[in-house]
């Protein structure tokens, strides 16, 4: 069978092999066993010694912070005293997250759909392969892309949308800056869209994959074009895992460091004009003041880390539950 | 029901569920075409750029001495570090993930082994700078080891465990019982199984598990940049020393001000996206020639 769905069907081999039960077990299966085991350990030792260092390292950090290190916009960490924290950051996070999210969540569901429903089995699987592909490229060919290419390409387009949709808030630009510059969040959220389209789609396309063949047949029997049997059998059946795979993506645009590192000009502001340069991502930020950074600003930076951890944590724990739920986990290399 | 519904509001009816039908079609298809709009830009673009820029000087030699207003200079370096950290990665990450992997599918019916396998899957969602802050504290500051090749080859692995146990159990699960029963019927102990018939069943899709998960860490940048540090001169020690790398090569000289440079980033950038694009196709076709049974 090739459908990964197997909560029910991993039967206990256990009971299938004779000797594990009637006799004393051989010295090499304990062994054997007893590694495996300890692997399996080792893996969520891993994951606690992540959260654990992280912890650690960012005490010095939040004491010596003269600033509450959630509400403060600032990032000066290495002054006397030090001034910092992650309001502007994790802002400016979750707002090119939710632009890269807006932008890319009707196109990955489309083309999911597209290469199950609408073109051949064989070849949906190949072009599958082809946006699967689009995932490994690495993320500082995007942000080289992004930075060289798309940045001058989006100014007059940016420019355009200022002057002509200003007057929505998203729009809006006050000071005029569009003209020259835009390394905005609005840039930053096409390049993260193009990064995180290839994941929703591909967990999307997991999930499509395993909807009961029986609902699909129903709504053709009944006369249904295509789109019809997609909105009625498809769609309504694979809500919940859909929803999980667009969560899966949130927690890549969140995280996601050289790409946004590379396009968005940095400044702290906390405002959402998405087509002014400027603002900042906690993954960046610590990517752009890495190198230069003092112990203390070093360990300020581990701490806006762990914020960035418990965001990704969380809302990636979210997303796997749900896509549990709904009854399939989903594998797809890439997600 | 009294009278019966005239044709012509049947006919309005069909031909506006016909065109729906083609809207939607229109729609999906151009969703499809935009997902892969960015990919073809970026590998056209980015070969276009990097190609005419390669050259025996820019393979065979480091940037030592080479200031970014100058051209010259080249990734040698850079693919000393990027191998021996996907190198080490790879030591550390491939048996780890296989031995869990192994245990999921094999052994794995109690409680630890639904809370490995849910956390292995939270484990995808580490963000790889965060991975690179676990190696920056744990190896670099907190073993005193410094900046270096296996700081970075450690948060690399972090991040390689998970893709490969998610692809390795999907594929261990997918062998016949009927295969392992043969062996059990020879008489083999449970492990001789699983390590002389098992394994070697699903090579093929080990492997293609493998290299999908190499391609994925090749291209990382974000822990490089918090552990290995970059260095323009040639470190082939991994484990002492600040070390250069691929996309750390790239990531450095794209924020030059200088056009040889930015003409190396995208040399360096046109590399990484073959030697990458590369692994994939070749991953991709050995699963295609192996009966094909096995999805990654």
């Amino acid at each position: 069978m090739k459908s990964p769905m197997r909560v029910g069907t991993r039967e206990t081999h256990d009971r299938a092999t004779p000797r594990a039960q009637t006799r004393r077990r051989a010295i090499g299966d304990v062994l054997f066993e007893r590694s495996v085991w300890l692997a399996a350990c080792a893996v969520l030792a891993l994951l606690i010694a992540v959260a654990a260092f992280l912890v650690w390292r960012s005490i010095p950090a939040i004491r010596q912070d003269s600033a509450n290190f959630l509400t403060t916009r600032t990032w000066l960490p290495d002054d006397t005293p030090p001034v910092f924290g992650v309001a502007a950051i994790a802002f400016g996070t979750a707002l090119s997250a939710t632009v890269a999210l807006v932008l890319a969540v009707p196109v990955a569901i489309g083309s999911a759909i597209f290469v199950t429903q609408y073109v051949p089995p064989r070849v949906g699987v190949w072009l599958g392969y082809c946006l699967d592909l689009l995932a490994a490229v690495p993320s500082v060919v995007y942000g080289l892309w992004g930075m060289l290419w798309l940045v001058p390409a989006m100014t007059p387009i940016q420019h355009g949308l200022a002057t002509t949709l200003g007057f929505l808030p998203f729009f809006a630009d006050p000071q005029g800056l569009t003209r020259q510059a835009s390394r905005s969040i609005f840039v930053v959220g096409i390049v993260l869209a193009a990064m995180i389209i290839p994941i929703i789609a591909a967990v999307t396309r997991e999930v499509i994959r395993q909807v009961d063949p029986g609902l699909r047949e129903a709504a053709w029997a009944l006369g249904a074009t295509r789109w019809e049997m997609v909105r009625i059998a498809i769609l309504p059946a694979s809500k919940l895992g859909i929803a999980g795979a667009v969560l899966l993506g949130l927690g890549r645009a969140l995280g996601e460091t050289i790409a946004v590192a590379l396009v968005l000009g940095t400044s702290f502001a906390v405002d959402f004009h998405l087509l002014v340069f400027g603002k900042n991502t906690i993954a960046a930020n610590i990517a752009t003041q890495f190198a230069e950074a003092g112990s203390l600003g070093r360990s300020a930076l581990i701490a806006s880390g762990l914020v960035l951890f418990a965001m990704t944590m969380l809302t990636t724990l979210l997303a796997r539950a749900i896509i549990y739920r709904s009854g399939s986990r989903e594998r797809s290399a890439f997600a | 029901m009294t009278t019966a519904t005239p044709l012509w509001v049947h006919r309005r009816r069909y031909r506006r569920r016909r065109w729906t039908a083609r809207l939607a079609a229109l729609a999906v298809g151009s969703a499809f075409l935009l997902a892969v709009v960015p990919l073809i830009l970026v590998l056209t673009y980015t070969i276009a750029r990097g190609l005419p820029h390669f050259s025996w000087v820019f393979f065979t030699h480091s940037l030592a001495g080479v200031p970014p207003s100058q051209a010259g200079g080249g990734i040698a370096a850079a693919t000393i570090g990027s191998l021996e950290q996907v190198g080490l990665a790879s030591l550390i990450g491939l048996p780890l993930g296989l031995a869990v992997a192994v245990y999921l599918a094999e052994y794995g019916t109690g409680r630890l082994a639904t809370v490995t396998r849910f956390l292995v899957d939270v484990m995808t969602g580490i963000p790889s700078i965060v991975a690179g802050l676990f190696a920056y504290t744990f190896i670099v500051i907190s073993l005193h080891q410094g900046f270096s090749g296996l700081a970075a080859a450690i948060a690399l692995s972090l991040l390689m465990v998970p893709i490969i146990v998610r692809s390795a159990e999907d594929i261990l699960a997918g062998i016949p019982r009927t295969l392992r029963e043969a062996g059990y019927a020879l008489g083999l102990r449970r492990w001789r199984v699983v390590v002389s018939i098992v394994l070697p069943a699903a090579r093929s899709g080990l492997i293609t598990g493998a290299m999908l998960a190499v391609a994925r860490i090749a291209g990382e940048t974000a822990p490089l940049l918090l552990t290995a540090f970059d260095n323009s001169y040639i470190n082939a020690n991994p484990f002492r020393g600040q070390q250069s790398a691929l996309p750390l090569f790239i990531y450095n000289q794209a924020q030059q001000a200088y056009q040889p440079a930015i003409d190396r980033a995208w040399a360096a950038a046109a590399t990484l996206v073959l030697a990458i694009t590369g692994i994939y196709i070749i991953a991709r076709l050995l699963t295609l020639r192996k009966s094909g049974a096995h999805r990654v």
